[in-house]
Formats: structure tokens, sequence, C-alpha cells
């Protein structure tokens, strides 16, 4: 059901893993509908020079989230928040209907990371906004 | 890679001795069951024989079993068949039978029948208390799974067939997954209905078979000619029932036998898997389970990305995550037993099966799992906020 490229980058995600020290972080989803992506990004004037994810999803959301951070790395910030979900898609040949969703993720946890940032460094950007889904705070003292 | 399946709960792959009989039977058992020459006498007969060994492995009489297309129109036709034929009153079931019977009551509390859906314990368990809390004047059918598909949680089957009894009310039992592995016994139990499939124990997919006790009258679900006593109607799936017979009868030979063995790879794997591998646990109760059924939950990642790492490494298996079901929501029996939607994403079902698995492949699973279950986590942005919150 899953693209070559989707398999690919699930197979091998790009920046998985955590940035020490990163400027940024943005978290959007929830663990409730399956998937949570987390973005962090290093950003040196206006470039994000380097960029890492974390993802709790199925394969297409690892795979929209590595592709996404291959998408906006190197780019300025202002063209990283001009990439949509229609791109990340395209970039991975495609998604089943129901993992479209998933790519709308990757294209709002973009945002929530840089808007995390301008929010520190008292920065606007065109076109970004608040991060729409709130991070679901887990409870974690039931074990 | 050699493919190791590990759905049978699923379906299961279709018997050797099935294939070897098939093309004889599809060359010459071709004739319409219903006509006069040999041929098809013979046809008829030899589906006569399925029905009575299939009669005599639950304690039935012959009269009463109807072949249909499978379980779910069985479930179908035992509960839409009492209730039309009552023409209303009071269904009850519980929260974890399968959507062939849930769906089938919505629909007939669209057509005014009123349905309770009875919770279960956090083993899947459903209690005789709350069966009994639930008995109105009005309540026409009592539907309960023999044995869950996902958790592999065996109900107290006697017991509410037991009350059933006491109570003049009907009672049906989806028995798809218990068919062909455990104990089945019509009369003990006080079964009224009972649905079963072929696919589940190396039959074809397509072929099926509901018990009706004798004197129980349900309306038809299917009209049409006059098969299966008039009950229910189409010209008669040959190969499917002929297979079924085949498949039964291979899959009772030394059973108890195979269930000791599925049972003890069953045991290895869930001691196994839970001592290795922290924050899982087990769905379903340990004592009463199907035996090749495991569950478990591993926190902090969710299924289908397991599943697709597992396939990588050749093992076929299922997940009650969202993803896999197509809805937002997982599996609606994990949360009856009261998994939060994130665990509940994150869980893995193993169905072994005699014929198809082998020690060394539960041993394989077992070698990949733990690593599979660590590289999930280590990309799971929930298990990092976790062991921020433990330092």
């Amino acid at each position: 059901m899953y693209s070559d490229k989707v398999m690919d980058h699930f197979d091998h995600p790009r920046n998985a893993g955590i940035l020490e020290d990163a400027d940024a972080v943005g978290t959007v989803g929830n663990a409730k509908c399956g998937d949570i992506m987390r973005i962090y990004l290093n950003i040196e004037d206006d470039i994000i020079e380097d960029v890492s994810f974390k993802t709790f999803g199925c394969g297409a959301a690892v795979a929209t989230s590595s592709m996404a951070t291959e998408l906006i790395k190197g780019k300025s910030v202002e063209e990283a928040l001009t990439i949509t979900n229609s791109a990340v898609m395209e970039a991975l040949d495609g998604l089943p209907p129901n993992k479209v969703h998933c790519s709308l993720l990757a294209e709002e946890a973009i945002n929530a990371a840089i808007y995390d940032y301008a929010e520190k460094h008292d920065k606007t950007y065109p076109g970004l906004h608040e991060p729409v889904e709130d991070i679901h705070e887990e409870d974690d003292d039931d074990e | 890679m050699k493919e190791i399946y590990m759905d049978n709960a699923a379906t299961t792959r279709v018997s050797e001795r099935v294939i070897k009989k098939a093309p004889e039977i599809l060359r010459d058992t071709y004739h319409n069951p219903s006509s006069i020459y040999r041929g098809a006498q013979m046809a008829k007969a030899e589906i006569e024989k399925v029905r009575e060994d299939l009669a005599k492995s639950l304690n039935a009489n012959p009269k009463e079993i109807y072949f249909t297309s499978g379980g779910t129109e069985s479930d179908n036709w035992a509960i839409r068949g009492v209730a039309e034929k009552k023409g209303q009153g009071h269904i009850i079931t519980s929260s974890i039978e399968h959507h062939a019977v849930l769906h089938t009551c919505e629909y007939l509390e669209k057509q005014g029948f009123s349905v309770s859906y009875l919770p279960v314990d956090d083993k899947g368990l459903v209690s005789i208390e709350d069966v009994a809390k639930e008995i109105r004047d009005d309540t026409i059918l009592i539907s309960i799974m023999y044995a869950n598909n996902e958790i592999g949680t065996v109900q107290p089957i006697a017991e509410i067939g037991r009350l059933a009894r006491d109570k003049d009310i009907l009672f049906h039992t989806d028995a798809v997954q218990a068919f062909g592995k455990l104990d089945i016994d019509v009369n003990l139990e006080n079964i009224d209905l009972l649905s079963l499939s072929a696919h589940k124990l190396h039959g074809l997919k397509g072929t099926g078979a509901l018990y009706v006790r004798k004197g129980i009258r349900l309306e038809n679900l299917i009209q049409g000619g006059a098969q299966e006593k008039k009950k229910r109607a189409g010209t008669e799936n040959v190969m499917g029932i002929l297979a079924l017979g085949e498949a039964m009868r291979e899959s009772y030979e030394e059973r108890d036998e195979k269930n000791r063995v599925v049972r003890g790879w069953r045991e290895h794997l869930i001691d196994t898997l839970l001592a290795e591998i922290p924050y899982s646990r087990l769905n379903g109760d340990r004592e009463k389970r199907l035996p090749g059924n495991v569950n478990i939950s591993f926190r902090f990642i969710e299924g289908e990305s397991l599943l697709m790492l597992l396939e990588k490494e050749g093992i076929l298996a299922s997940s009650g995550s969202a993803c896999t079901s197509g809805s937002l929501d997982p599996s609606h029996v994990l949360l009856a037993i009261g998994l939060p939607h994130e665990i509940a994403h994150g869980s893995l079902r193993i169905s072994l099966d005699y014929t198809e698995n082998d020690e060394g492949q539960i041993e394989h699973l077992i070698s990949v799992l733990p690593g599979i279950v660590e590289r999930l986590r280590n990309l799971s942005p929930l298990y990092e906020d976790y062991l921020k919150g433990e330092n």
C-alpha cells in the first residue's frame, strides 16, 4: 500500500533522533489519535542549519516526518514555512488516502517548531500560525 | 525470506489435504446437489456427511446444522433471525463482540429493538452477574462470543447458557475462534445458536455454518430456493462445504496434543516477551485463553510501525492500532478492557497454529521483537518524555 519512497524513509529515517541544544522544538498530534510528531531545529541567521525528528505513529507518519526534515534542511525559515503537506506527499510519491493526515501533521510540525523559535527570539514570519494541535501531555505515573 | 505466518486468528492457510482433494471435487462434484441424477445425489450425500461430522463435533443433531457463507452471515442470521421472528424485544450482548454481532445489534436498534452491551473486566471477561442484571421481561436473546478474536479470552459460556435456559431466553454464541480448538457441547452448555467459520481452521473463505437448536424458529435471512430445508436458500457451496469437512476432521485429529503444543508456545512467548521487553503488558486472561493467542501492548510505540518492521523479518501478525483498523480509534476490544488509547495503539496480536508454526519461528520472533520495540521507542517522542519524567 505504500510507495517505495515511503518504505525507504520508514526503513531508513533521515534525521531521526534528538538534536542536542536545539534552538527550537515543536510537537503536534496526540497519542489518542495515534500520531505524534516532534521536530527539533537549529537555526542560524534564519537558515535551518540542522533538523531532527521523533515520531510516534504509523509507517506513513514516520516517513512524512523524515521527508519533511529533508525538505527543510538548509532552507531559510521563510522557505520552510511554504512547504505544504502536498509537497511532502509528492516527494514521497504519494500516500494512501487514509494517510493524508500524516502529511498534514508533518506540515504542522514544521510550523510548530518555527513558532517556538519565533516566540523565543521575538520574531515574526509570513505564514506562521499558532500551533493548531496542542501537545497531549501524558500521564506517565500509571506503570 | 521465508514467510512466518502468525496471524492465524485472521485466517489460516488452506489445508494441504483440501488442496490435494480440491481438483477431484471441482472436476467431479460439479452437479447441482438439488438435481436428481446420480452425480448430484453423490454431491448431496457428501454434503450430508459433513453435516453429520460437524453436528457430532458439537454434540448436535445433523438436522440442526445449516451451511452459510461464513461467520458473518451466521451471526447476522442468528441475531436478526430471532429478532425479526419475535418482532420486538431486548437483546443482551457484550461490548467486545465481533463487528458481525455488534453492527447487527446496532442495525436492530434502528429497527426499534433495544440492546444492552455488557462491559467486560480488565481481562475481557463478561460477568454472569452482569448478564443476570440486564435480563428483562422482554429479553429475547443473549449473544456472547465463545472466545474473543483479539485477546483470546474464553467466556463462561456454560454459565451463561444455564442462566439463559433458566430464564427461557435464547442463547447465541459466536464460536468462530473457538470452533475446532475448544471442546464445544451445545447441550451441556445450553447453547441455542452457534456461529462458526471454515477458514479459521484451514478450510476455505466463504463457508460457515449456523447451529440452530431444534424447535427454534428463525426468520430467513436469504430468500430463494428450497436448500437447507428452506431456511437458507442458494445452491450449496459444494467445494467450500466439503473442504470444511476435510479441514475439520483434520483439526480434530489428536487435537488435545496439538493444543498442548500450541499452548506451550504461547506460554513461552508470553513469559519471554514480558520479561525481556520493559513497559509491556499482556492483554486478556492468562488462563481462560485460546491456545494460540498472544496479545501484548508495548507502551510508547504504535502498532502499524511494529507490524511493518516485523514483516521485514518475515513475520506476519496483527495489531489493534487505529492505523490497521481503518478508523481513528484503536480496537474496541482493547478500549473495553480499559486500555488508554495510546497503549491500545501499541498492541500486537500473535495467533499461533499447530500446522502453521514451529518452535524455530517462535524463537525467531523472540530474537527480533525486543530490538524492533527498542528501535521504535528510540524514535518515539512519548518515550523521550517518559524518560525525561523519570530523571
